[in-house]
């Protein structure tokens, strides 16, 4: 999974984010913005998990679900790219 | 304490979004009813729930009583018992003075039983059949007569009984109104209405009390009101100039939209529904200018039933799981369906959440948990991240649900009451299997596999 485009992104603490290369401007959720800028950092999805079940009542099952989720719709945005692999193989 | 997780989400972010009302997209949470916390009626009876408003349905009514008697004063409503005929329900519109409007022999035994008198009930319907119609004209009760072979057969039962039958007929005509309800009762424009009349005059059998029509349902314009009032009107001077016979009623039906959206429109259903005062308005003016009016003082009769009861209804749903739909949606399946919720299939009903959410919201579809694919309680909506087992209200579904719900793959729900002094009483229990297959009979050579 190709993460690079999310380093240059400009993200602030309420969720605003802004992509100066497209122009485009986005507005994520609380957890959102919290995967998000872990990603940028080059984190990966069990390191994300740890950080953030510390901090809320989540279950391993049901963020898996929800992080294969939010990857779908973070390529579908075309923030970052499974670079012809699929998403399981995007989720590794 | 850890924080309250809910699922990430992201969207980009576009100008132009908002529609020409400004409606906000925030979902707004809604965790009582009348005062009973929603948490509550869950505890006591479970999930899915249907509860019911007692002081809403008697708001609604006096509501609309007051809107027409601004116009006209001798009106008087009869409750539509297939709009919900559960007896709590006709009850109270019975104690507010409704008389009984019923479309089957089931209907008409429903308001015996709660002990309204023949000649309190309307028994319209195309399907009424001979003992159904004896028992009626024994009961005294008004017959709306649907088709020609009913007039023969009404004709025929009274002579037999030597009793004489009170008889409306049920006119179908043009009001605007798309789809034009052309099937049911005797046409107005071609003259067959009349005819029919005149049939029943020269009979000499049945007195001739009242002239009834219903144009349609969910009628968006009020306007249609008015050329049904005025082509009744003008048929009850004719009856009057040339047959001598003077009708006491005129029956507008009913067809009122209630505040639901119709699944194709675009605006909400409470932008775009007219108010009891616009119908009240428009009929009012029919009325007034009609010299039969002016001599006669007929009883206005409305059967409106949707209008009066649907925002009374609130389905208590809770969630059993959650999916990510190819489409980029989320999917929230519910503990019900369109087996206990039938008119989410022409309405886009309202999911409300039954406590605050922080954050975004996503596109959320509504299934229910009947495996059929048709089950879709609401296509999708942005709404905010549910954990499973949460309560969500579905509104409004007071009208045609527990009248018209399938005994499909589930029991159905059971059916509360909240009084109008805040007490929860249950109207109908939750189905059990004795209640499916209580009435089935398996042959012997079946009874072992």
């Amino acid at each position: 999974m190709n993460t690079e485009k999310l380093s240059n992104l400009a993200m602030n603490d309420n969720g605003f984010i802004f992509d100066p290369e497209s122009g485009y401007s986005y507005t994520a959720n609380e957890t959102g913005i919290f995967i998000l800028k872990r990603m940028a950092n080059g984190m990966q999805r069990q390191e994300i998990f740890e950080e953030l079940s510390e901090i809320y009542d989540v279950s391993e099952d049901n963020f898996n679900s929800d992080y294969a989720h939010y990857m779908l719709m973070l390529e579908a945005l075309d923030l970052i790219d499974f670079e012809g692999g699929t998403l399981e193989s995007g989720l590794e | 304490m850890k924080k309250t997780y809910i699922a990430p989400n992201i969207e980009r972010n576009s100008a132009g979004n908002m529609n020409k009302y400004g409606a906000k997209s925030v979902v707004k949470y809604q965790d009582k009813i009348d005062g009973i916390p929603v948490k509550e009626i869950v505890e006591q009876f479970g999930s899915p729930v249907l509860v019911l408003s007692e002081s809403q349905i008697r708001r609604r009514y006096r509501r609309l009583m007051d809107a027409m008697q601004m116009h006209y004063p001798k009106v008087r409503l009869a409750w539509s018992y297939k709009t919900n005929y559960l007896g709590a329900v006709c009850n109270i519109f019975h104690q507010e003075g409704s008389a009984a409007e019923v479309v089957s022999g089931m209907e008409y035994g429903m308001a015996r039983r709660l002990g309204i008198p023949g000649n309190e009930i309307i028994f319209n319907g195309p399907g009424k059949k001979r003992h159904e119609l004896e028992l009626a004209i024994k009961e005294g009760a008004k017959i709306h007569i649907d088709h020609l072979d009913e007039l023969y057969l009404i004709e025929k039962i009274a002579k037999e009984l030597d009793l004489v039958p009170q008889v409306a007929i049920r006119v179908n005509m043009d009001t605007g109104i798309y789809p034009q309800w052309d099937r049911f009762g005797f046409n107005y424009e071609n003259g067959e209405a009349f005819r029919a009349i005149s049939r029943i005059a020269s009979g000499k059998a049945m007195n001739i009390v009242g002239l009834h029509a219903h144009i349609g349902t969910f009628i968006l314009d009020a306007q249609a009101y008015y050329y049904e009032a005025r082509a009744l009107l003008t048929l009850a001077q004719r009856i009057k100039d040339e047959l001598g016979i003077t009708v006491e009623y005129i029956d507008l039906g009913g067809g009122f939209a209630s505040q639901n959206t119709l699944l194709g429109s675009y605006a909400p259903g409470e932008f775009i529904s007219p108010t009891f005062d616009q119908y009240a308005e428009a009929i009012g003016a029919a009325f007034n200018e009609s010299s039969f009016v002016s001599q006669n003082l007929p009883t206005l009769i409305l059967e409106t039933g949707r209008a009066l009861i649907d925002e009374a209804g609130y389905l208590i749903s809770s969630v059993v799981g959650k999916k990510n739909l190819p489409s980029g949606e989320r999917a929230v399946i519910l503990d019900a369906g369109v087996n206990t919720t039938i008119t989410a299939w022409w309405y886009k009903l309202k999911v409300t959440p039954t406590r605050p959410f922080p954050g975004a919201y996503q596109n959320t579809i509504f299934y229910g948990p009947l495996c059929m694919n048709i089950d879709v309680v609401r296509p999708a909506v942005p709404f905010p991240d549910l954990q499973t087992g949460e309560p969500v209200l579905v509104t409004p579904v007071g009208a045609y649900n527990n009248t018209q719900w399938m005994q499909f793959i589930e029991y159905r729900p059971p059916v509360v009451l909240i009084s109008e002094t805040g007490k929860l009483e249950m109207l109908r229990p939750r189905e059990e299997l004795g209640d499916v297959i209580g009435r089935e009979m398996i042959p012997e050579h079946l009874r072992s596999q």
